[in-house]
């Protein structure tokens, strides 16, 4: 079966300006044979939900390290159920203690990666969990 | 004796050679060996001894024998008063400068009450809103006394004026405050990305601060020129040497443009150096940065006067270079990253603490960090001669090589126009993103190697403490910044924001406008808030 080339959307939260995991994600997400758009810094929720829409986009991938991924994951989550696309998923990745993993887990958040993660198991982790929209 | 190229091809060949790839960790290769053929240039052009021109020696006669470098570790967390504690402890405890690192809303201009600033405040350093909060952040602490570096950038204007008016208070005159912001506004757009307005106002503001530094706080640093966070962001040794020496020449330019004379704000012009883990490299970059600053101030820009000429740095250990895994390993890679930096020549130090890759550092560990340098300073012996490496085959032949390399680069950037319009192209962004992928695609291929992440790796880690920030500080912060804000005086602050516009409007120095709106509780976010409105917003085109 010929798969629809998936969408991701790969998106840094917050005021937090870290962005070369992100890039690396977006480049290697690229190299893997995914169509990638990269939102920028400095983006909020909002803003996040909004392109994820208007891109129709099956994954969201979000990088902090400013440590408001408590506040800002579950934001975006809810906003997406809120335009219709609570089936996009979302991981995310950066610097964020096991706790609070557990508990965005539970947020709804698929995936956490946390610094060390290889760009290969993130790029295995999304054609193994992401399947295209409906 | 055999020449090199004979050694190569004979005793050299029929020994045997481990299956490696023999480069830094920024893939420049090495030698298997260097000898007086590598050597280029002469001792009195390329090297001279310390404290005399070039200074790759060192900047100073006398170095370490005369003065140890400042130990100055980056503190700041929570409220003010959280964060004025964690001073006085490391003041206690043989740190002789203070290093301040403010939360990201502050950073990027936004009061700790603006919806932006929800999450973040106290998160990743201190929160300052106010006048007051900066009145809490020194309190008790004599600013004749001991030298203060800010980590700001895009506010740095406000938080200046926020500093020398404390200063006022204490009753201690403007000329003799000493300290340095970091008010590095290029390196933000290529590297660190915590800005307001694009590029071009941002680069005005900036050398309003080094026209008013020069004439009203001449102790101060204005900027302190930050090759740091383009190292972060996941450059080679000598993209950070470049970028960085090419956003020094482009703060000189425009002063000089704005009229000023360079030999009467170059002295006071500071550097800030990333010191990644690989050790050979890192001295070589710091020589090879001492002796560009000094070619180009002299040649380029005709200083006179020595002091002109001599790169005088701040150094950090990589905070990239920390893992989160085996976190304790941690301790001996800043120990030897510090040790590179001392054995470089930098004024002033910090170094990391074990647990910065998992949350701020807590007591313990920016203790044990600090006593590395004084482990290095007072029992390594390493300070007791000045610049030990200089001489050595393999370390002058790097220095040469990085100079080489970077002023590549410098010349590239000029035939685009200079810094500003090579960062409005997206062409060091670009490099310094090839470079951070080209670097984590060799991690992963296992060509360049970290222990205990790609190799040693264990299953289990040791748990260490972490500091958690209380989630509970935003609250109060907000409140506080709210309550501040209603009994203020309205009026005065309408009028401050008015003059402040004016300025933005014209061509006067925006600081004694900001100074005045200080006085009279303006907060950071208001006045980031009138950048903004008149200068415009940068947005991130997000280049990958």
């Amino acid at each position: 079966m010929a798969d629809k080339r998936l969408r991701i959307l790969v998106a840094k939260p917050g005021l937090d300006g870290h962005d070369r995991g992100a890039k690396i994600i977006a480049r290697a997400l690229r190299d893997g044979g995914f169509e990638v758009v990269y939102t920028g810094l400095h983006q909020t929720p909002e803003m996040i939900a909004e392109a994820a829409v208007q891109e129709d986009v099956d994954a969201v991938g979000l990088s902090i390290l400013s440590g408001a991924h408590m506040t800002l994951f579950p934001e975006v989550i809810k906003l997406l159920k809120q335009r219709g696309a609570g089936d996009v998923a979302v991981f995310g990745g950066g610097i964020i203690p096991d706790d609070d993993a557990t508990r965005l887990r539970e947020l709804g958040v698929r995936e956490i990666f946390t610094p060390g993660a290889s760009t290969e198991d993130i790029v295995k982790w999304v054609h193994e969990n992401v399947q295209a929209r409906q | 004796m055999s020449s090199k190229r004979e050694w190569l091809e004979t005793t050299y060949k029929q020994a045997s050679e481990r299956p490696v790839r023999f480069s830094t960790i920024s893939d420049m290769e090495l030698a298997a060996l260097y000898t007086p053929d590598d050597a280029q240039g002469g001792y009195d052009e390329t090297l001279a001894n310390p404290g005399e021109y070039p200074y790759t020696r060192g900047v100073y006669g006398s170095m370490y024998r005369g003065r140890l470098w400042t130990m100055r570790q980056f503190a700041g967390f929570g409220l003010a008063e959280d964060t004025n504690a964690r001073f006085h402890y490391l003041l206690s405890q043989g740190q002789d400068g203070l290093s301040t690192a403010f939360d990201m809303p502050t950073l990027m201009g936004y009061d700790a009450d603006h919806e932006r600033a929800q999450g973040e405040v106290g998160r990743e350093g201190v929160s300052v809103s106010s006048l007051q909060d900066m009145v809490r952040l020194f309190d008790k602490i004599p600013l004749d006394r001991v030298t203060t570096s800010m980590t700001v950038n895009c506010s740095a204007s406000v938080l200046l004026a926020m500093y020398l008016i404390v200063a006022e208070r204490q009753g201690i005159p403007w000329d003799r405050v000493g300290g340095t912001i970091q008010n590095d506004m290029l390196k933000e757009f290529i590297a660190q990305k915590e800005w307001i307005c694009p590029p071009r106002p941002s680069l005005r503001i900036v050398t309003d601060m080094i026209e008013f530094c020069a004439r009203k706080a001449p102790r101060w640093h204005a900027v302190s020129i930050s090759g740091y966070h383009i190292r972060e962001a996941g450059s080679t040794a000598v993209q950070e040497l470049a970028f960085t020496i090419a956003d020094g020449l482009c703060y000189v330019e425009e002063a000089v443009r704005r009229g000023l004379a360079v030999d009467d704000f170059a002295p006071r012009l500071s550097f800030f150096w990333n010191i990644h883990n690989d050790f050979l490299e890192e001295v070589a970059k710091l020589r090879a940065a001492r002796r560009m600053w000094a070619r180009i101030m002299k040649e380029r820009f005709g200083a006179k006067n020595p002091r002109s000429m001599m790169l005088r740095t701040h150094a950090q250990t990589a905070g990239a270079s920390l893992t989160a895994q085996q976190p304790v390993n941690n301790v001996v890679r800043v120990a030897l990253q510090a040790m590179a930096g001392v054995l470089g020549g930098v004024q002033s130090l910090h170094t990391n603490s074990m647990d910065e890759t998992l949350a701020l550092p807590t007591e313990q560990a920016v203790t044990v960090a600090l006593r590395t340098q004084q482990i290095i300073a007072e029992e390594t012996g390493i300070t007791n001669t000045i610049d030990p490496f200089g001489g050595s085959y393999a370390i002058e032949a790097l220095t040469d090589r990085i100079e080489h390399d970077a002023m590549e680069y410098i010349r590239r950037l000029d035939e685009m126009g200079g810094m500003v319009q090579a960062i409005e192209t997206g062409y060091p962004q670009r490099e310094i993103a090839e470079a951070a992928f080209h670097y984590q695609r060799q991690l992963e291929k296992g060509i360049k190697t970290i222990v205990g992440v790609n190799k040693y790796s264990v299953p289990e880690e040791l748990p260490i403490d972490t500091l958690k920030i209380d989630p509970a500080i935003e609250e109060r912060q907000v409140q506080r910044v709210r309550k501040m804000k209603r009994e203020r005086n309205s009026l005065a602050v309408r009028e401050a924001l008015a003059r402040v516009s004016e300025a933005c409007r014209s061509n006067e120095n925006l600081m004694e406008p900001i100074l005045e709106a200080v006085r009279r509780e303006v907060t950071v976010g208001e006045i980031s808030e009138v950048f903004r409105t008149e200068f415009g917003v940068y947005r991130d085109p997000g280049w990958i």
